[in-house]
């Protein structure tokens, strides 16, 4: 393992962190305003991708594919939220973890239905195709670059639409204590729609990018969507900032950890024993490093609530 | 009638007993039948934490799936004689539910059902990087288990009589456990902890004990899962499956095991039924789960108690 290596790794672990944060941002808004545990929302992610792939082949130009899938998801975003999630809000949360599980199997199956199981492929855009002279003998595509800065402009986006704006100050006060801000007259089903249909938006939006250099499947969102959950049990629920540390935390931990662990295994085990326990180990880390975390700071590291 | 639920799950037992002999004796039906009362058995160790203790597992599965793969590993040595191979397996899933219950029964509600999943995360990726044991791909199993050096239970009615007599012993212990004081506590706790505190019962034993007694038997049903197929796979550890066995518990109702036990075997044969309609029939399924979350509160048993 040398340095050159070592910080292409780092590059593509905060690259999949930025991703999971733009997944992981929905998904705490929601969980931290409404109490509402959302499986589905990794299929959003999933549709984004779809969506992207679609209209991207249709349009024939990646960027309209990319602005097209935005109002897209949000709309079925909405949709979801109209057709079931509003049911559940007064439910508990093994109603919910079963209704949204539920509607993770019918999306699932839909989209094998509609675009068969085969993997879609989304083409990297003429623009941003080859790559970037990072150092000697280092060069990075252009094209995750993009991902990343797109990725952190999106994030400080959203860091100012939470912080420093009106609608952004009910959000963070809903997720402090909901029942407060609705009995001080503001609709909070309202601003949930809205954080819910953003969140979803903002899903899609991850998938559509991420789709030129994943294979786009069915059941993609589903171990995304576990991650996202460690993210922001990890951060803390409903917290912003916990969930963007926490995902670039989870992103460089998943990522480093696959290539830097059956290395490290090699010190004690054959090599080929070194792979196979390696890439177990790499999987497992993330969730290790999870448990400790709830083990001695049940709450996550920034947690919102009193 | 003061006790519904035993005459309702005597009933069950007995339809399972006579279904061999009123047409469902051939090897098809009598496959479907030990596969629903296998996941009945883990559905109900599944309803002594969600019904009983209030603690919602998402990684249930992973304590299957550790049975299953002891049946593995002790197949691959060539053991294969039930007196070990099962307390074995019901061992090896009662420790690994001792090790992480330990952890996540610190925490509570979302977080609960959080560390639960990832616990189970764990274990699924642990088995598909066993290479040894076939990895992602899974492991055909040589035989079926032995008893004393009889091959018996290579014959489908005695394993359909075993996987039954196995159910009632687990439903008749879960239930008891639920009536006993052990029960009582686990139940107080859930409604109202600070109540179960302030009277001198501390929760954290208590659902840590029902949390291992659900692994056992989760490891006893993984056990017999293996050996009903004589093939096991990581996907019997994925989320999703664990996903279903919430849902039959819920399917089924979570006023005691008979719900949960109603609600495997109404799992599997509508599954079974929707299987064979069409291709896609994840896609009936899945608003059919939605729609008994709106509609079905209380499941099956509450619809047969109305009723």
């Amino acid at each position: 393992m040398n340095t050159t290596l070592l910080l292409v790794q780092a590059l593509n672990g905060l690259q999949f962190g930025i991703l999971l944060f733009l997944v992981a941002a929905g998904l705490t808004l929601v969980f931290g305003v409404m109490d509402f545990i959302n499986l589905a929302h990794g299929v959003q992610y999933m549709l984004g991708a779809y969506l992207g792939a679609t209209l991207a082949a249709l349009t024939g130009s990646f960027w309209w594919g990319l602005l097209l899938t935005l109002p897209a998801t949000l709309a079925f975003g909405l949709l979801l939220e109209f057709l079931v999630f509003r049911h559940l809000y007064e439910r508990d949360h093994l109603s919910q973890v079963l209704a949204t599980f539920g509607v993770i199997l019918f999306l699932n199956q839909g989209v094998k239905a509609v675009f068969g199981t085969a993997p879609m492929q989304m083409p990297v855009p003429e623009l941003l195709s080859g790559g970037v002279r990072i150092m000697d003998g280092l060069l990075y595509p252009t094209y995750r670059i993009a991902i990343l800065v797109a990725g952190l402009a999106t994030a400080g986006l959203l860091w100012f639409l939470v912080e420093r704006t009106r609608v952004g100050m009910l959000v963070r006060a809903g997720a402090t204590n909901a029942p407060m801000v609705s009995a001080l007259g503001v609709d909070i089903r309202r601003l949930f729609m809205l954080v819910f249909g953003f969140g979803a938006m903002l899903a899609g939006f991850a998938g559509a990018m991420a789709a030129p250099i994943l294979s786009v499947e069915p059941g993609m969102g589903d171990n995304l969507l576990i991650l996202a959950f460690v993210v922001i049990v990890i951060g803390g629920i409903g917290s912003v900032r916990g969930a963007f540390i926490a995902a670039l935390l989870v992103g460089l931990v998943e990522t480093i950890g696959r290539s830097m662990m059956p290395d490290l295994m090699r010190l004690f085990l054959d090599p080929s024993a070194a792979r196979q326990a390696g890439a177990a180990m790499a999987s497992m880390l993330i969730y290790v490093v999870m448990a400790a975390i709830l083990a001695f700071r049940p709450a996550g590291l920034f947690p919102v609530r009193r | 009638m003061k006790r519904p639920d035993v005459l309702i799950a005597l009933a069950i037992f007995a339809a399972l007993a006579a279904a061999p002999f009123i047409g469902f004796g051939q090897g098809y039906s009598l496959t479907l039948l030990a596969r629903a009362m296998i996941f009945g058995m883990a559905a109900i160790s599944l309803s002594l934490l969600v019904g009983g203790g209030g603690l919602v597992s998402l990684g249930h599965a992973a304590m299957l799936g550790v049975g299953a793969y002891a049946v593995v590993v002790l197949d691959h040595a060539r053991i294969t004689e039930a007196w070990m191979v099962v307390p074995v397996g019901i061992g090896a899933a009662a420790l690994f539910a001792l090790v992480t219950g330990a952890i996540a029964i610190r925490t509570s509600g979302v977080h609960f059902i959080m560390i639960t999943l990832a616990f189970g995360q764990m274990a699924f990726f642990t088995t598909s990087s066993l290479a040894l044991y076939g990895g992602d791909d899974g492991y055909t199993l040589y035989n079926r288990l032995e008893v004393f050096g009889s091959r018996a239970l290579e014959r489908g009615i005695v394993f359909h009589f075993t996987c039954l007599g196995l159910l009632i012993a687990v439903w008749a212990l879960v239930r008891a456990l639920l009536h006993s004081r052990f029960g009582r506590v686990l139940q107080a706790a859930r409604d109202n902890e600070t109540r179960a505190r302030a009277v001198g019962f501390e929760p954290y034993p208590y659902r840590l004990a029902a949390y291992v007694i659900a692994g056992a038997i989760g490891g006893l049903s993984g056990v017999l899962l293996a050996n009903a197929a004589e093939f096991v796979a990581p996907a019997y550890l994925a989320w999703q499956r664990s996903g279903d066995l919430l849902f039959m518990v819920i399917l089924g109702g979570l006023s005691g095991p008979h719900g949960a036990l109603m609600g495997a075997l109404a799992f599997v044969l509508i599954e079974e039924w929707l299987a064979k309609l069409t291709e896609h029939w994840r896609l009936i399924f899945g608003p059919l789960l939605i729609f008994c979350v709106f509609f079905m509160r209380g499941g099956i048993a509450g619809l047969l108690r109305r009723g």
